[in-house]
């Protein structure tokens, strides 16, 4: 890897530490993400010709609070600090200082920069999209690209969301257990959120920028999960979100149309990915404090666990689905509880079990499709073909269209 | 002899590699495995998940204590590891100078080591 490969990974890597801990000592996001990218921009210059420092973290938090009082002092037109240069060889005692000042507090840092995304009154796109600009530090562009918008759209979706959450009033002292726990609970259905939109993009090769939103979802989630360990939700989001990823290979077909789970071809799967969920599944268990992260992650284990379809233990997924719409109830809970039960009691008792949905989905393209199938499996071929028409209607995709109208064919 | 080569890096820099630099690493690994292959001093060659997969045992009390993440808080975390054989330390750092030109940053700690059992009867990784 190239030196500048090399600190791009290392600045990305350190990103929210850093920014948190600058955010927490200028408490102002602008100041902060200003003495970031000097920072960043020093440590271009500086990191090829001295080598990389033993703590980039900890160098970039040094130089990025030194620039930014520099600027303050040169303003005042006072002495300036000694330059970076003599700080480049952070040298062990530097590094412990640094670690003194801003250790015990990293943990804290990184989940308030992350939560500060999470303001309850922007919708979660702009949530989503502050988060990767912030946390992860796309450009713009990048961010832009992922959503399908022009840059400058996008540039104006997020100086709105940032002037929004910077006069939000967000506590700099440690927080207390209530709201740390609050706290870690809306950063990690953001970072959900975040995973969805890419997931909603289809798979992986057809729309590269989008798709590389489940990564970064998948990265978020290991950060938060390694400053909190003993969080059994977080597990099971991590888990969740890896036993999903884990299928994108095969949920495209050549054409890139959406290719059901029980057609996929499940030898594409990641095994590596499979087998890093199943063992946080089980560090999760342990705890015995279920959540609906937990469950949903058990139940994506379920289907990827099985060897083909045919083996799904689908009795299993009902009853966990019994258990998610007691944690977490919601029609669309119970409208994917109503597929396992399909399968287990027939669709009869299915299409009973969503009926009573009809007038709170009356939007959704998925109740659609399945009262569709579920009427046509029990040969009321009329009703199911309009069913699937207003699907159709509904559906957000060409590949979502494309998948009822081969359903409609099979009506005959 | 043999030695294990303990590979140590910054799990986050690692982690925030792109899927492209990370296969190109890999590839370049490769090379230099294939080569020990041929040479007959590959041995097993591990990758290990993230430190947020690992579970620590503490048995300094009784019973012992289950605690969830890597054993220790460190900079650097242990990610993976080689078993070579070699004819001693000065080529099994030559073995590892190559293995940080195709993967560079981080450390490699050389450990010989001797092997117990290479497996037990039935083991299939």
């Amino acid at each position: 890897m190239t030196d500048l490969a090399w600190i791009d990974a290392a600045v990305t890597a350190a990103r929210p530490q850093a920014l948190g801990a600058l955010l927490r000592y200028f408490r102002d996001l602008d100041t902060a993400e200003e003495a970031f990218q000097e920072a960043c921009l020093r440590a271009l210059k500086n990191w090829p010709q001295n080598g990389p420092p033993r703590d980039p973290t900890a160098w970039l938090i040094l130089v990025g609070r030194n620039t930014a009082i520099d600027a303050v002092r040169r303003r005042a037109r006072h002495e300036p600090l000694p330059d970076e240069a003599l700080i480049s060889d952070l040298g062990d005692t530097e590094a412990e200082l640094a670690e003194r000042l801003d250790g015990a507090q990293y943990r804290d840092d990184v989940l308030r920069l992350m939560f500060i995304c999470c303001h309850p009154e922007l919708p979660a796109t702009q949530q989503i999209a502050l988060a990767l600009r912030i946390v992860s530090g796309l450009s713009v562009r990048q961010i832009a690209r992922a959503f399908l918008v022009t840059e400058a759209a996008m540039e104006q979706r997020i100086t709105r969301a940032k002037s929004r959450v910077t006069q939000a009033d967000v506590a700099f002292e440690a927080p207390g257990p209530p709201e740390r726990a609050a706290r870690l609970a809306a950063v990690a259905a953001m970072i959900y959120l975040l995973f969805n939109e890419g997931y909603s993009a289809g798979g992986r090769g057809l729309d590269e920028p989008r798709a590389a939103l489940c990564d970064e979802a998948i990265r978020l989630a290991r950060l938060l999960l390694s400053l909190y360990p003993g969080e059994p939700e977080i597990m099971g989001l991590t888990a969740l979100l890896l036993l999903q990823h884990a299928r994108a290979p095969a949920r495209l077909d050549a054409q890139g149309a959406a290719v059901l789970l029980e057609d996929q071809n499940r030898a594409l799967w990641s095994r590596e990915m499979i087998d890093e969920g199943l063992a946080l599944i089980d560090k999760a268990m342990r705890h015995a404090r279920p959540g609906p992260y937990q469950v949903q992650a058990a139940i994506a284990a379920l289907h990827d666990r099985a060897p083909d379809a045919a083996a799904t233990d689908w009795a299993q997924i009902d009853l966990l689905y019994a258990a998610l719409e007691r944690l977490a109830p919601s029609p669309v809970v119970t409208l994917n509880r109503a597929v396992a039960v399909a399968k287990v009691k027939g669709p009869a008792e299915a299409l009973a079990m969503i009926e009573p949905l009809g007038p709170r989905l009356s939007g959704y393209f998925h109740f659609f499709g399945l009262r569709g199938a579920l009427l046509g499996q029990l040969g009321r071929t009329a009703e199911a073909r309009v069913a699937f028409d207003r699907a159709i209607a509904l559906a957000h995709t060409a590949a979502e269209a494309a998948h009822i109208r081969m359903h409609l064919d099979r009506l005959g | 002899m043999l030695y294990a080569i303990l590979c140590y890096n910054s799990e986050q820099a690692v982690g925030a590699w792109s899927k492209q630099q990370d296969d190109a690493v890999m590839v370049k690994l490769a090379a230099v495995q294939e080569k020990l292959a041929r040479e007959g001093r590959l041995g097993p060659v591990a990758r290990l998940m993230p430190t947020t997969a690992a579970t620590t045992l503490r048995k300094t009390q009784d019973p012992p204590l289950v605690l969830d993440g890597p054993f220790a808080e460190t900079k650097e975390q242990l990610l993976g590891f080689y078993v070579i054989d070699c004819t001693g330390l000065e080529q099994a750092l030559e073995t590892a100078r190559e293995l940080a030109q195709a993967n560079p940053g981080g450390a490699y700690e050389l450990r010989p080591l001797r092997l117990f059992k290479a497996a037990g009867p039935g083991f299939q990784a």
